[in-house]
């Protein structure tokens, strides 16, 4: 009762014409993001707070943009799989499976639809488990002490690689990178400057910003020029949609899936180290086993377009739960929306709950609204969207590469802080090409500061005894999973990310034949 | 090969982090563990993730011949020009500038990369400095 009169105080906060449009703005434009395969969620958020910084929004319209934008981009990343069966991000490579063979056999307009329907019901689902999860979470989280903080930040850097990584040690070399960065500047201890080099500009520490636009947006555009890669991938392909509305008895026939994959979902995007990759792969590959029985299943399956698309965007609601409730991102856009709460000065946690429940309630009463909104764009616009990915990315890229000066040089006005954006940029490219995660880097430079005070105070008020780390069954528990999250992947990551590959790949393959 | 030079290369970052964590001078003031203790930790864990990289390298990755690199390594210029020379020329002139570089190095032909350089400057130009009210750099001649 409690958290439906807490809902409707959001509802009166996000529900105002600003917010509204914003809301609507980061829908479209998260949608297009989403659309266009090399813009994915994390890039188009990451571009867009700088943004939403230097224009001034408040704390609250700010978080409802960069999260319209994030679901819309979970939206948008299914049109490019289905029309042309490259996946506009990495969750939606499983929408590819079925969604292009519905292409082929004349049903695009039908397979936008119902994914459009099916991400839809992950995603409104997935808030109602955000709201009724996040607040018990919030009460296990205010047991936390500094120990169990510093055992929480080590789990979730120990799991971020996710079940499918492959190479663990890559994921610690990175996240040990971005703590490092984290660590220049100031100490917020002792007041000692800490590897400055003597440059004042180092002295308040790396923006993290600045860290994560260049990373994630300007490595995009130096693998596009590294491949030359300036043609639109639709040019050669038709674009026609058909029909549009998906017919009821469709609909119905999907529905028993939709709501086993939402559910599904939702635990991936909440556990850590899983993300909404995982919640598409294991939706697609559950139904499969469960409702395939003629053995349809991509060849146009209609079910098989429901599944992974319910799926991830159901991970994607998940992922917000340790998000907002402990302030651990649980995946990499997850991680660049913590960017946004720190860079408007709000500390995610369980205190955010309590000490400012307008900005969680408006947050969550916005992704509603955002909800309905993708939902009624998504469906009779989707003719607009898929014109998009007509644009070529050597129109496309250049602006993409001087939106970002513009949101950097916003901030600060500097021509150092440019510098270091390019540095972050070639960085990331090299970093992309030698396969080593970019998500615990971003994590580290965010995280790494709260990390070390966590530790210190731990340390501090124990006069000195680092056994404290170990001393309480809550913190060994989190010290074990996050031993088991590092070692498992190593045993299983290989053999779960091969069976992806090699299941988009046999698919492939029957499509051509 | 790759990856063994990659984690030389960081395996020499964790010994040069750890070497310029020992050398931070401490306050006075200090509290129990000090401003040293964790960058340390950090190094030791960046040297050990070095050292497994080092000793189970993936398979290299495709590098891209001379010519590409040198293509990313002009642009990788030009950019750090256009950070240089921003403040000096303002934002139209500038954007337009390193916009239509892009454009042309991505494939279009040279005078449809001028008109899309140029259109691209006063897009933003117009949506985030006259519609939202950014501040941009501004040149000698104002804009």
């Amino acid at each position: 009762m409690e958290t439906l009169s807490s809902l409707a105080d959001g509802f009166a906060i996000a529900l105002t014409w600003q917010n509204l449009l914003l809301a609507l703005l980061g829908c479209f434009l998260g949608t297009m993001m989403g659309a266009l395969p090399g813009l994915g969620p994390s890039n188009g958020v990451a571009i867009l707070i700088p943004l939403a910084f230097t224009l001034g929004l408040g704390a609250t319209p700010s978080l409802i943009l960069l999260t319209s934008v994030y679901y819309g981009a979970m939206y948008g990343g299914r049109i490019s799989s289905i029309l042309l069966n490259i996946p506009g991000d990495e969750p939606a490579m499983m929408t590819c499976l079925d969604g292009y063979p519905m292409a082929k056999n004349g049903r695009a307009g039908e397979a936008l639809a119902l994914s459009g329907v099916a991400s839809f019901v992950g995603a409104f689902l997935a808030t109602w488990g955000l709201i009724l999860l996040a607040p018990q979470l919030v009460k296990i989280a205010l047991l936390f002490g500094p120990a169990e903080y510093f055992a929480l930040f080590t789990l979730a850097f120990a799991t971020l690689g996710g079940i499918a990584s492959t190479n663990q040690a890559k994921t610690a070399f990175a996240a040990a990178l971005g703590i490092g960065l984290a660590t220049v500047g100031v100490d917020t201890q002792t007041g000692v400057p800490r590897f400055t080099f003597g440059e004042v500009h180092l002295y308040d520490g790396i923006d993290f910003l600045v860290a994560i636009v260049g990373l994630f947006a300007l490595s995009e555009v130096f693998l596009f020029l590294e491949h030359r890669h300036g043609a639109s991938d639709a040019s050669g392909h038709k674009v026609s949609v058909g029909r549009m509305m998906p017919s009821l008895s469709l609909l119905k026939s999907c529905t028993p899936t939709m709501l086993r994959t939402s559910f599904l979902g939702f635990v991936a995007g909440v556990l850590p180290g899983a993300g909404a990759s995982l919640g598409s792969f294991i939706s697609y590959t559950m139904e499969k086993r469960l409702v395939d029985k003629d053995g349809t299943f991509g060849t146009g399956d209609p079910r098989g377009v429901a599944a992974p698309e319910a799926g991830n965007n159901a991970a994607a609601g998940g992922a917000l739960v340790p998000m907002l409730a402990l302030g651990v991102p649980g995946s990499g856009t997850t991680a660049v929306l913590l960017a946004v709460l720190l860079a408007l000065n709000i500390t995610p946690g369980p205190l955010l709950f309590t000490q400012q429940p307008d900005v969680v309630w408006g947050l969550i009463a916005a992704l509603f609204i955002a909800n309905f909104m993708l939902l009624a764009m998504n469906i009779p616009m989707i003719g607009l969207f898929t014109r998009v990915l007509l644009i070529p990315p050597r129109i496309l890229m250049p602006i993409v590469a001087m939106v970002s000066f513009v949101g950097i040089y916003g901030i600060s006005g500097s021509s150092f802080d440019l510098l270091v954006m390019i540095g972050f940029g070639v960085a990331g490219w090299v970093l992309r090409k030698l396969d080593v995660p970019l998500v615990p880097i971003i994590l580290g430079t965010l995280l790494g500061n709260a990390m070390e005070n966590n530790l210190r105070r731990a340390i501090t008020i124990d006069n000195g005894n680092w056994w404290t780390l170990i001393d309480s069954p809550l913190s060994i528990g989190l010290w074990s999973l996050a031993v088991i999250g590092f070692v498992l992947p190593i045993v299983f990551g290989r053999i779960l990310k091969a069976r992806m590959k090699h299941m988009a790949k046999d698919e492939e393959g029957a499509v051509v034949d | 090969m790759s990856d063994r030079i990659f984690g030389l290369v960081g395996l020499l970052l964790a010994l040069g982090y750890a070497w310029a964590a020992l050398t931070i001078e401490e306050s006075f003031l200090s509290d129990a563990v000090g401003p040293k203790a964790f960058p340390l930790i950090i190094a030791t864990v960046l040297g050990l993730a070095s050292l497994a990289i080092i000793a189970k390298p993936d398979a290299a990755p495709h590098w891209p011949s001379f010519m590409r690199f040198l293509e990313v390594g002009t642009a990788i210029a030009v950019m750090i020009l256009y950070a240089i020379l921003l403040p000096e020329l303002g934002f139209l002139i500038a954007t337009a500038l390193a916009a239509t570089y892009l454009t042309w190095r991505l494939g279009s032909a040279p005078i449809s990369s001028v008109v899309s350089g140029c259109a691209t400057s006063a897009g933003i130009y117009a949506v985030f400095h006259l519609v939202l009210g950014l501040s941009l750099a501004k040149g000698p001649l104002g804009f």
